[in-house]
């Protein structure tokens, strides 16, 4: 069991790394707007291809 | 790159290229000789339009063209002109719309009309291509709007906007205002908030349960102490990161004496957090961090759902804003300039164009044209108005070019203070929520009179374990059910109502628009009329054209070829045209009389049974005879007959409260088979009130109604039921906004409030009943923390699926 000791620190470090990621998309705006990007990944695409 | 001089399409181009100039398939522009590919049959000028051209072909879209074709002519008819958009360029409008940065960069937000797939979003980011000196545009998709950055320097402002409007995008400026920036801000805060408290939730609950597993399996001292302690950190952090809300809301509700339902909330999390503390480092007794954390995950999830449902009232009270235009044509120095609605002071006078809405309120000082008021007053019939009549913001003018004086503006105009007090009713909460905030209070007296009673008992019986047992009675009572059951029954059954399409568009009883209804006499007149009554904005006009336009929607060719010429309309209510050298009059029969013009036996009573069933009739003349008669007419809706029965028979007293004559609510009511007493025509909002008020102090009153005119009398009922008409966001005054259309919706929502309500009480019984247990045992000094983890989700899971397996909107539809 004294794998816990180093285990489980591991995993809160890498939650909290997880958590900062997140913030940090929030707040560079990342999830402001939800319906216009999943439209825009397709553009590239096309205007290659003209 | 202009829309509207767009020659005819050639799509046989290739044999002979070079006698006659290629024009591209795509915009109709000439296209230069450089790019002429005379191997091939569609020409482009560019590009941007061969691509466009091929999307729209692999999609198998091409029928855009022949809409395009159509419709660019009657939609940017009197928009093109390049110096319309020369105001754009002054300081002032960009200094009051957007914004200059240092390095020579502008920004501005506009909102932009019609964006209505991917491809609208492709074609307005590819700005940067057409206008090289745009840096970027960025559409949002949902709320329809484009932010754009320019080379202040390189290009002009009123280019931009010329070029926005020439792709079929007309913008209207936005200002970004700080209530913008408050709304994504407090967006950004609650996400990061719910996922602090998600992560905190998840990782608590996974070392939960592995102390709760080493309870049966004697797990080493070491270990326990570890798990623990990092329950513990991440309950903290959880309580004091995302947590704060909570504590912050009742601390404000403690000093207002407000009761809050965040006060017994933040009393368990408070009392349930320094317990938790002192036995972690203490090292004994129970820690109810896993508890606290998916508590808080919980409470804010429930929040987070009730702040989308808001956000999207916000939005529409902002179209609300939009009713009124933004800009305008001020005249200064005997030349009308446009300016910013913002710029405009009393007395200013302004031109309006036919089909434009009036910027504000004022007196009409120049011209002779018929307004429509159906936003403010409800009448469906313009109104004919004459140089010194007063005008009010927000109406449509019809027919002609007008100067307004202006005499209120902006908030002091009448739109404004309605789309004030819709903000108000707006921002009070629904009684429910009260409701169970005031409960939030009691509770938390109940719950501290039970805590100190049961410490006081434990005291004389067992003083060990008093404080224990009573701090534990306190996480236990910690109403987390209860705090989710109002948002979530509501949001669910917002969420069913939006599913079955109850929040769509309608009018209530009638159609709400002038529609023709009948054709008596010669047929083969049909399309000639149709191309004369086509150049008018008249109501009756644009209702029979497009009601012909209906019936020719299969053979469209023959309709389109007839062109009306001589087209004069006359103050009698008639127009005169001639189609293929004959002479058409149509009009009332005051207009024929006008023409010696005799209406012939056969057609008398025609015309008398239209008007018996609150018709107008349209008489059709060709030179100098009545071939037909049309009539126009604000039509009933298919099933409102069916619906006014079926509320009649569940035993409701149906009345109609209405604008309209008197004589035509009397017809109505009559084909509904409504008592003609309670059929009240030529009303103002004012009546409407009384009469509600009136019929309240008798019982329960529904009204529904369909605009902001008849907001105050929907907020007077006991039950307001707004449907769609015209103005899209004025219905926010009523709390049910219903827009299926007539009403049969109003039956189901009948049934679904009902059942709505039986789901927030059975939410509220089983999250008492809970609680009622959970003190029971933590009084008892039956509950560990095993238990306590437990009940108190397993509590909220139960309101969850309650609110989910409610059968809101399960009836069939007739």
């Amino acid at each position: 069991m004294s794998v816990l000791f180093i285990a489980l620190p591991i995993a809160l470090i890498l939650a909290g790394v997880a958590i900062v990621a997140f913030v940090c998309s929030v707040r560079g705006g990342q999830f402001d707007d939800l319906e216009t990007p999943p439209r825009r990944i397709l553009f590239d695409d096309v205007e290659k291809k003209g | 790159m202009s829309v509207i001089t767009k020659p005819p399409r050639q799509l046989e181009i290739a044999d002979d290229v070079s006698n006659q100039p290629a024009v591209c398939a795509h915009c109709g522009l000439a296209v230069p000789d450089s790019l002429v590919d005379s191997g091939s049959s569609d020409q482009f000028c560019c590009q941007g339009c061969r691509t466009a051209y091929q999307l729209i072909y692999e999609c198998g879209l091409q029928a855009f063209y022949a809409m395009a074709e159509q419709s660019a002519a009657a939609s940017f008819a009197g928009r093109d002109s390049a110096k319309r958009f020369e105001h754009v360029d002054t300081p002032s409008f960009i200094s009051t719309f957007g914004q200059t940065h240092e390095n020579g960069v502008g920004e501005i937000r506009f909102a932009l009309e019609g964006i209505h797939c991917a491809a609208c979003v492709w074609l307005i980011e590819k700005l940067p291509q057409i206008l090289p000196a745009v840096l970027e545009a960025r559409v949002n998709w949902s709320k329809r709007t484009v932010d754009v950055r320019w080379q202040l320097a390189d290009i002009k402002l009123s280019r931009v906007v010329q070029t926005l409007a020439e792709l079929g995008y007309y913008p209207h400026p936005l200002r970004a205002g700080a209530q913008h920036q408050q709304a994504i801000v407090e967006n950004r805060r609650q996400l990061i908030r719910l996922a602090v408290a998600g992560a905190a939730a998840g990782n608590n609950m996974l070392i939960a349960a592995a102390l709760y597993l080493g309870m049966f399996q004697h797990m080493a001292a070491s270990v326990e102490m570890l798990l623990r302690w990092s329950s513990c950190l991440v309950g903290l952090v959880s309580l004091l990161w995302p947590g704060q809300v909570f504590l912050r809301g009742a601390i404000a509700a403690i000093r207002t004496r407000t009761p809050h339902m965040d006060l017994p909330v933040a009393l368990g999390l408070s009392v349930g957090g320094v317990a938790g503390l002192l036995h972690t480092i203490s090292g004994r007794g129970e820690i109810y961090f896993d508890s606290l954390s998916v508590l808080v995950f919980l409470l804010l999830l429930g929040r987070w759902i009730q702040y989308r449902q808001q956000c999207r009232a916000a939005d529409a009270i902002e179209m609300l804003h939009q009713l009124t235009p933004h800009m305008t044509r001020k005249l200064v120095d005997g030349e009308f300039v446009e300016t910013p609605i913002d710029l405009i002071d009393q007395g200013d006078i302004l031109e309006v164009r036919a089909g434009e809405t009036i910027p504000v309120d004022g007196q009409l000082q120049v011209g002779d044209t018929s307004v429509d008021e159906a936003i403010l007053t409800g009448e469906s019939t313009p109104r004919i108005i004459r140089p010194g009549d007063a005008v009010s913001a927000g109406t449509l003018n019809l027919q002609d070019v007008i100067r307004v004086q202006a005499l209120a503006v902006g908030s002091a105009t009448r739109i404004a203070r309605i789309v004030g007090l819709v903000e108000q009713s707006q921002r009070q909460k629904p009684q429910l929520v009260q409701w169970a905030d005031r409960i939030g209070g009691y509770f938390v007296g109940i719950v501290i009179v039970l805590a100190v009673t049961v410490l006081s008992a434990w005291l004389l019986v067992e003083p060990s374990q008093a404080v224990d047992r009573a701090v534990a009675l306190l996480i236990v009572a910690c109403p987390c059910a209860l705090a989710l059951a109002t948002p979530l029954a509501i949001s669910v059954a917002l969420g069913r109502a939006a599913q079955r399409r109850i929040l769509d568009k309608t009018g209530t009883l009638t159609q709400g628009k002038m529609r023709m209804v009948d054709w008596i006499g010669d047929e083969r007149y049909k399309p000639a009329v149709a191309a004369i009554e086509q150049t008018s904005s008249h109501p009756a006009a644009v209702a029979i054209h497009s009601g012909l336009r209906g019936e020719f929607a299969g053979s469209k060719d023959s309709f389109l070829q007839l062109s009306a010429t001589d087209v004069s309309q006359s103050d009698a209510g008639g127009i005169r045209g001639c189609v293929a050298g004959e002479q058409f009059l149509l009009g009332s029969q005051t207009f024929l009389a006008k023409n010696q013009i005799a209406i012939t036996d056969r057609f008398h009573p025609a015309a008398k049974a239209m008007i018996d069933k609150s018709l107008t009739p349209i008489f059709v003349a060709v030179n100098g005879q009545v071939v037909a008669v049309a009539a126009v007419g604000d039509a009933l809706r298919p099933d409102a007959k069916k619906s006014v029965q079926a509320l009649q028979q569940s035993g409701w007293q149906v009345g109609i409260l209405s604008g309209d004559q008197p004589q035509i609510v009397k017809n109505i009511g009559a084909q509904l088979e409504i008592d003609p007493d309670r059929c009240w025509g030529g009303l103002l909002p004012e009546d409407k009130v009384a009469i509600v008020q009136r019929s309240a102090q008798a019982g329960t009153v529904v009204m529904v109604g369909d605009g902001v005119n008849d907001s105050a009398a929907l907020a007077a009922a006991t039950v307001g039921i707004a449907t769609h008409n015209g103005a899209e966001a004025s219905l926010q005054a009523a709390p049910v906004y219903l827009g299926q259309p007539g009403l049969a919706g109003v039956l189901e929502l009948i049934d679904a409030s009902r059942s709505t309500m039986r789901a927030i009480r059975r939410n509220f019984a089983a999250s008492l009943a809970y609680n009622i247990i959970g003190v029971g045992l933590a009084a008892a000094g039956w509950i560990n923390p095993l238990v306590a983890a437990v009940l108190m989700p397993l509590s909220s899971l139960t309101v969850v699926s309650l609110s989910l397996t409610t059968r809101t909107f399960s009836r069939k539809r007739p």
